[in-house]
């Protein structure tokens, strides 16, 4: 048994994080969701520059502040206190979902609760009965942006199979997501389904098949 | 001469009727007008419907408007937050109505209600539950749904800076949804963190237009939601 190798398989939260970042190109204005996307920009590589948009009406976010130096009027779309960069600007939310829903913003990354082999993304509601809707952005940015990445555990605390052939769960949008990070691997969305792109460190093609719902493309080698 | 200012907050906002259509603006507590939300809950007005991308927090402000029993109907995108309990509670009992509409969606029915807009087209929603009922439209080959335009008979509004004609700046994030609401409303009431003279404010700088705006109150140092919840205050 070796139990290094048990412990390394698989991809850290911060390394999901890490390669989206790899594959944002330098110059993007970027939307980052709540949650594990927001770790991307801990990972910019070396001489790349990305510019942060926040939906409640900032471009140029920067880090959360240091402790007691936080501003209840500066905040990101999650509500907690973030800085604004040398060259960032203000805006309100008309001007704010023009850069979303005009096509303005080149990536943003997102969680998810599903993602089909089509790219349809759920991840606003489970749809069930007493749940309280709440959608925020989501539909906004999946319907605008031009590059939508997503980060997401490869399956439910369950062990439910995220990706999936269809998504039960109510759509955030039809056909919109290009490439997931999961824990296990990295996998495109192609107009055949879902084609591995890379295995994380212990982890076989044929794992990543059981714990998809879905057919999976083996990895074109070049 | 025109002059919009208040002497008193609980004026400002006397004459709000019960059934009114009201924007409160702010994003989470960041330009929330929580002294005009308080005077709002202190006057009483029922069968409100409120129009804000959220619902409030703990049982201050806009929460607190909710707790109070004043509003039929909450028209917002994200009704759930880390401190929200009070709208759940009521919407779980049946006790309230809930428009959901997607943020972008809900800026941009408000803005063009302040335009004149009566309808647009996004494709925001498309092929998802939010669009059941609505007209679609392809267009260049794009399915986009149909959405209305906002108005309201109120919109109580936060900004950093005011005149007495009304021309407004604002503070950082919490500028958010409060320039749009301004345009949206017949009557646009002000919460200024600081009146200056006329002429003060560089042309070139003022975000809100006095066109935009009719009542105007200094509240110099407002209350800090999140730490009115931090040290367990609720209103009233």
């Amino acid at each position: 048994m070796n139990v290094t190798s048990t412990e390394t398989k698989g991809w850290s939260r911060e390394q999901m994080a890490e390669l989206a970042a790899r594959d944002i190109p330098d110059g993007s204005y970027v939307n980052l969701g709540i949650g594990i996307p927001e770790l991307v920009a801990k990972f910019v590589p070396e001489g790349r520059e990305f510019i942060y948009h926040t939906e409640n009406g900032l471009l140029g976010m920067g880090p959360a502040p240091e402790p007691g130096q936080e501003d209840p009027e500066l905040i990101n779309a999650g509500k907690k206190a973030v800085t604004a960069v040398p060259g960032a600007s203000y805006f309100h939310h008309g001007d704010s979902f023009t850069m979303i829903r005009g096509g303005h913003i080149d990536v943003c990354v997102l969680g998810a609760m599903q993602i089909s082999q089509s790219g349809d993304l759920a991840n606003w509601s489970t749809g069930a009965p007493d749940a309280i809707p709440a959608v925020g952005g989501a539909m906004d940015l999946v319907a605008g942006v031009k590059t939508i990445l997503v980060i997401s555990q490869h399956t439910t605390k369950t062990g439910a199979a995220k990706l999936v052939a269809d998504c039960n769960y109510p759509l955030t949008g039809k056909n919109v997501v290009t490439r997931v990070y999961t824990d296990l691997a990295i996998i495109d969305i192609t107009p055949d389904g879902f084609r591995l792109l890379k295995l994380a460190p212990g982890v076989t093609f044929e794992e990543v098949c059981e714990k998809t719902d879905a057919p999976l493309l083996p990895l074109i080698k070049d | 001469m025109i002059d919009k200012r208040f002497d008193t907050v609980r004026s400002t906002v006397a004459d709000i009727p019960d059934g009114a259509v009201v924007m409160v603006g702010g994003f989470g507590e960041a330009g929330s007008p929580i002294e005009l939300i308080h005077a709002l809950i202190d006057q009483g007005a029922k069968d409100l419907t409120i129009i804000n991308n959220n619902t409030g927090n703990g049982e201050v402000g806009l929460a607190a408007l909710i707790g109070n029993g004043q509003v039929r109907k909450m028209i917002c995108s994200y009704p759930r937050s880390s401190h929200s309990k009070v709208f759940p509670e009521l919407y779980r009992a049946g006790r309230i109505e809930l428009e959901i509409v997607p943020q972008g969606t809900l800026a941009e029915r408000i803005r063009a209600g302040g335009a004149g807009i009566p309808a647009f087209y996004t494709a925001t929603t498309v092929d998802t539950p939010l669009a059941e009922g609505k007209e679609i439209r392809t267009i260049d080959g794009r399915d986009y749904v149909l959405e209305y335009g906002l108005k309201a008979d109120f919109a109580l509004i936060k900004c950093e800076q005011a005149d007495r004609l009304g021309n407004l700046t604002y503070n950082k994030t919490a500028r958010n949804f409060n320039p749009i609401m301004c345009t949206a409303a017949t009557t646009t009431v002000v919460q200024a963190r600081s009146l200056v003279e006329v002429g003060t404010l560089n042309p070139e700088h003022v975000i809100t237009p006095n066109v935009f705006v009719d009542r105007i109150i200094e509240v110099t140092d407002p209350l800090i939601e999140s730490r009115l919840i931090a040290e367990g205050i609720t209103y009233p």
